[in-house]
């Protein structure tokens, strides 16, 4: 049994661990070590490609994950007092954002914000007051932080939902009564028990958008992510740059999600 | 100061409004545009016609491989999930507990791309085939097959379906299994009468969560599969970035829902004759 488990965990990690081990390979081929080099990570970053691909997903991710949850923590909040249709039409919402296709939602997007501009940039330019100088809606940094978002924003409700349904009620009763404003109360008693939850959803939402290819691929329009330009570059074939982004963009999620997921089972047990 | 209705209603704009943007709208012109017309340049032109729905065939291999792959890549991963999650949930030391499972959930939230790439690596010429060679074991082409794509699907939603099933495992009592050895039932025979059957809710969740999502995959079938191999999320793509064929892309989206609803909730009338209640489907 345990030595099964160990070999699950083997699976599990060794690809991994071969990409992070290659990444710090001297030569250039992929089946031999031929010693201990960094002149891979030196190339990546020394790449403007890959510094502009990276400044691009840490702006979406940074943005993305911020919106989510703001609005998704206000939403979680608002939700325990909301019953009848309007609580079903958002369960239903945020089920529908979490469980249809990656996919689905990028080509939709796409073409739903592609129509709404084509429709709008005529009338911007007709409305505009100096002639040629309309501001055109196009894809870019708005459309992947609003579709980023819409997912990380399901995220958060969710994870805060379930802080909120297990917080002790009559610490809130208790400091309306001893006179706190709402405000107050919500500061000193409400914000310091869900906090963990919108932390930890937080960390998930950056690293959902970080590592996100498929929406990204759709809406990005002229703007290349760091999985995109990684996807693009590995169709030209296996270089061991690769790796070394590869390894760089792993650590950065692993240690977000090992701080999510410490937070979140902390929270668990008290 | 505000009414509290008042204040809910503001707190929900935000998150409603965005969820109408970005969720309700795109799916809505997704519907709309499958019965539309594929303009001269590309795109879209209104129109109100059954041709998109009626072409569907021409993609019957993506389908075909989708409905394949899709259910094999999820029996194999509950085969391989669920010595695990016994372990973990049974078996396991309780102090380190919490830490095994952590480091089931972390890879299921990193790059999938990247970890496609790594089966790349491991699979392509100068990998696992090099190294068999190298032993005297032939040279066997993996990378660009069913098999390589098969790997990939396992690697990439093992973790997803780990969990559930840990979770209703865990939940179990524990006092049954004893009963049912005091009783002189052997392990085996404890196992398949009571285990096995108080499992079912988090076996049926994690083979749905893992099948809806391997419907709509495109990356590793892209990645590992080469080309040959390939999912209606591939045929998608194409579709909508290469051919810019906007209105069939859409009916072939339409299919693809349709399909995933079809079989989920089939898959749920089935299951729940034996699954019980539903389970806690969090992976986070």
């Amino acid at each position: 049994m345990r030595i099964y488990a160990l070999a699950v965990y083997l699976f599990l990690y060794i690809p991994i661990g071969i990409i992070a081990l290659f990444s710090f390979n001297a030569g250039k081929h992929a089946s031999q070590f031929t010693g201990f080099s960094v002149q891979w990570y030196g190339k990546a970053l020394g790449n403007p490609f890959v510094t502009e691909a990276f400044q691009t997903s840490l702006t979406v991710a940074l943005s993305s994950a911020v919106l989510a949850s703001l609005f998704g923590t206000m939403a979680a909040l608002a939700l325990q007092s909301v019953k009848g249709k309007l609580r079903v039409a958002f369960d239903a919402l945020i089920y529908i954002a979490v469980m249809v296709p990656g996919i689905v939602i990028g080509i939709a997007t796409l073409i739903a914000l592609v129509t709404v501009f084509d429709w709008l940039n005529p009338i911007l330019v007709a409305l505009w007051p100096v002639a040629d100088a309309a501001p055109q809606l196009s894809l870019g940094y708005g459309s992947l932080i609003a579709a980023h978002g819409l997912f990380s924003m399901a995220l958060v409700i969710i994870i805060v939902r379930a802080r909120v349904s297990g917080m002790d009620r009559s610490l809130i009763e208790a400091s309306a009564d001893l006179g706190a404003t709402p405000w107050g109360t919500f500061r000193q008693v409400t914000l310091p028990q869900i906090f963990p939850g919108i932390l930890a959803g937080f960390l998930l939402a950056f690293t959902f958008s970080f590592d996100d290819f498929i929406i990204a691929f759709f809406v990005a329009g002229s703007k290349t992510t760091l999985p995109i330009y990684v996807f693009s570059s590995i169709r030209r074939g296996v270089t061991p740059e690769i790796n070394a982004i590869g390894s760089m963009v792993l650590a950065v999620s692993l240690i977000l999600l090992i701080t999510a997921q410490s937070i979140l089972q902390r929270g668990r047990k008290a | 100061m505000m009414r509290p209705r008042y204040r809910t209603a503001l707190f929900l704009l935000p998150a409603g409004a965005w969820f109408f943007a970005m969720l309700v709208l795109p799916l809505v012109v997704v519907f709309v545009f499958s019965f539309g017309e594929r303009g001269p340049a590309g795109g879209y032109v209104p129109a109100f016609t059954f041709d998109n729905f009626l072409n569907l065939g021409s993609r019957w291999a993506a389908f075909k491989n989708t409905l394949v792959l899709a259910p094999v890549g999820t029996f194999v991963c509950l085969l391989i999930a669920y010595p695990l999650a016994y372990f973990l949930a049974i078996r396991a030391n309780a102090k380190w507990r919490t830490l095994l499972l952590i480091l089931v959930i972390v890879p299921f939230w990193t790059s999938i791309l990247i970890r496609s790439y790594a089966w790349i690596f491991l699979l392509g010429g100068q990998g696992l085939p090099a190294l068999l060679n190298a032993l005297g074991l032939g040279n066997p082409r993996l990378i660009n097959t069913p098999f390589a794509v098969l790997v990939g699907i396992v690697y990439g939603y093992l973790p997803l379906m780990v969990f559930p099933i840990y979770v209703s495992l865990e939940r179990l009592d524990k006092r049954l299994l004893e009963a049912s050895s005091d009783l002189g039932c052997t392990p085996a025979r404890t196992f398949f009468n009571v285990t096995l059957p108080m499992s079912m809710a988090g076996v049926a969740t994690g083979c749905m969560l893992v099948f809806i999502l391997l419907m709509g995959e495109f990356l590793i079938p892209a990645m590992l599969g080469g080309g040959k191999v390939f999912f209606v999320g591939n045929a998608l793509v194409d579709l909508f970035l290469q051919s810019r064929n906007w209105a069939f892309g859409s009916a072939v989206a339409m299919a693809l829902v349709l399909v995933m609803l079809i079989t989920v909730t089939a898959y749920m009338r089935v299951t729940r004759r034996w699954a019980g209640g539903r389970d806690d489907i969090s992976l986070m």
